[in-house]
């Protein structure tokens, strides 16, 4: 690995000073599973800075309040999301993605943060945190801002934050009542691989009847994929399978896959409608037990 | 800034300081700082786990780790496993079961299966397959490690 400064800075000023200083050549350091990688790989020859996330206190907080809903700090490592007993009770779309990037050491360190920030198109937790409405929390020099989950990937390895941003944490709304979402995501062994596609959905029930939904895909896109029509075709639907096919292929349509050693693009489309269906009907039977 | 960085932590249970630059891993530290060459590398990409150590409570790939990182925190290698010269109960179940071959996995799975039984003591075959799923073996074929860990959880019932 080429020369690189460390800086471990107590606040989101510390931190942001820091990163305006050295602009591009600054990257946050959260769980450095994928930081790591990429710098020992030489696709960052630029960075000379890694700031670490994890000495920031904003970075750790993990609070739930059943109105108010969950701040998750974008330095948080997954164990510390599936070991806590009201998020998983909340949020269990959220775990199953927690619980299946990488193995048990890699999830002794990643974070969703880092997850999103890397903006993979086939990082697991980002379609599941976009169909749980979630909100990611960023600041900055000129000030904090706040941007929706579907719109803060821009390209693969680009996001809408600029020099100087960072990440502080995400935010989740409280779970309606009879709500429920799921990730699922295919590969071709049982753990440690990379989406060939994947699913994350949500739904809310209101008497047998689907009042809301949200479908987003992964691996489908140069960036993960929110597709808000899938979603809307389920409002006012009966909570049925015919209806969650509707959602399932209108999924399939909006997803633009391309052919690789992980799958060709007729397969990927295939998956979609697969994974969407049968992540629509979890969260479904999910829902009826909230 | 530039030059070395001065770190303390705990590695089995002593004092360690160490010199290191920013950009040093945490198992290029053990190995070639420390001098504590039983965690292995094979990947460097965190793929592998043969570098795996515990750190503050929890498993992790060294390789993906900086030294610099590694300030104030508590390590366990595969160094500190055994007890004045007697096997952990784990290394006993792994000679036992010949559930290794070329030896260069066997430290990452010792770790992870401590790990493991420290925090779930009598795991089904299912659940040790999936916590080692970030540990990869080339020789074994896996069964004679699972059958390890499954004898090790009984054994350390034992007593
Ligand atoms: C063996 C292995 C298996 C893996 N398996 C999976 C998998 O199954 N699914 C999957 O999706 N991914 C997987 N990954 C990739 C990686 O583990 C995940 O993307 C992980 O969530 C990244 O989180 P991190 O905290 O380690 O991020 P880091 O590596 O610390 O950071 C990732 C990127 O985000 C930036 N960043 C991090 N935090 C912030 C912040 N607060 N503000 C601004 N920028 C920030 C960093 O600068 C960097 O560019 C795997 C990686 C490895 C090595
Ligand atoms: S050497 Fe660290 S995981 Fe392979
Ligand atoms: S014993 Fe050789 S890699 Fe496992």
């Amino acid at each position: 690995m080429h020369w690189i400064d460390y800086a471990s800075p107590r606040s989101v000023k510390e931190a942001t000073e820091l990163l305006a200083e050295r602009g591009e050549r600054a990257r946050i350091l959260a769980g450095g599973t994928d930081l790591l990688v990429l710098l020992r790989a030489g696709v960052m020859d630029n960075v000379d800075l890694v700031v670490d996330g994890k000495s920031v206190p904003e970075l750790n907080e993990v609070t739930y309040d059943p109105q108010a809903g969950l701040t998750l700090g974008a330095a948080v490592p997954c164990y510390k999301i599936y070991n806590n007993p009201k998020v998983t009770q909340a949020y269990p779309g959220l775990i199953d993605a927690a619980s299946l990037i990488g193995g048990t050491q890699i999830q002794g360190r990643a974070t969703l943060g880092g997850n999103l920030c890397n903006a993979s198109p086939s990082g697991d937790s980002i379609p599941v945190m976009i169909a749980l409405g979630g909100v990611a929390n960023i600041a900055g020099p000129s000030g904090d801002r706040s941007v929706p989950i579907e719109d803060f990937c821009t390209a693969p390895r680009r996001t809408v934050m600029q020099p100087g941003e960072m990440l502080v944490s995400l935010h989740f709304p409280a779970p309606a009542p009879r709500s429920g979402a799921h990730y699922l995501r295919f590969i071709p062994r049982n753990e440690m691989d990379i989406a060939v596609v994947g699913a994350g959905v949500s739904v809310v029930l209101e008497n047998g009847t689907i009042k809301s939904a949200r479908v987003a895909l992964a691996s489908v896109a140069p960036t993960p994929l929110f597709v808000k029509e899938a979603g809307d075709a389920l409002a006012g639907k009966p909570a049925t399978e015919e209806s969650v096919r509707i959602a399932s292929a209108l999924a399939q349509d909006a997803a633009s896959p391309i052919t690789d050693m992980r799958g060709t693009k007729e397969y990927r489309k295939h998956l979609c409608e697969v994974l969407t269906r049968r992540a629509l009907l979890t969260a479904i039977e999910r829902a009826k037990e909230a | 800034m530039s030059g070395k960085t001065h770190v303390q932590t705990t590695i089995n249970g002593e004092h360690t300081d160490f010199l290191c630059e920013p950009r040093q891993s945490l198992l290029e530290v053990l190995r070639d700082v420390v001098g504590l060459t039983g965690t292995k590398e094979g990947c460097n990409d965190g793929n592998c786990g043969a570098c795996t150590v515990i750190l503050d409570g929890r498993i992790v790939t060294a390789c993906l780790v900086l030294g610099v990182e590694a300030e104030g925190a508590e390590i366990t290698t595969i160094e500190g496993i055994a007890s004045g010269g007697i096997l952990h109960p784990i290394q006993q179940a792994f000679l036992e079961n010949a559930a290794l071959q070329c030896g260069v996995c066997t430290p990452g799975f010792i770790l992870a299966s401590k790990a493991l039984l420290d925090e779930n003591p009598n795991p089904t075959e299912h659940e040790i397959r999936f916590w080692l799923a970030n540990n990869l073996c080339r020789c074994t074929g896996y069964d004679k490690i699972v059958r390890a860990v499954l004898d090790a959880a009984a054994t350390m019932q034992e007593v």
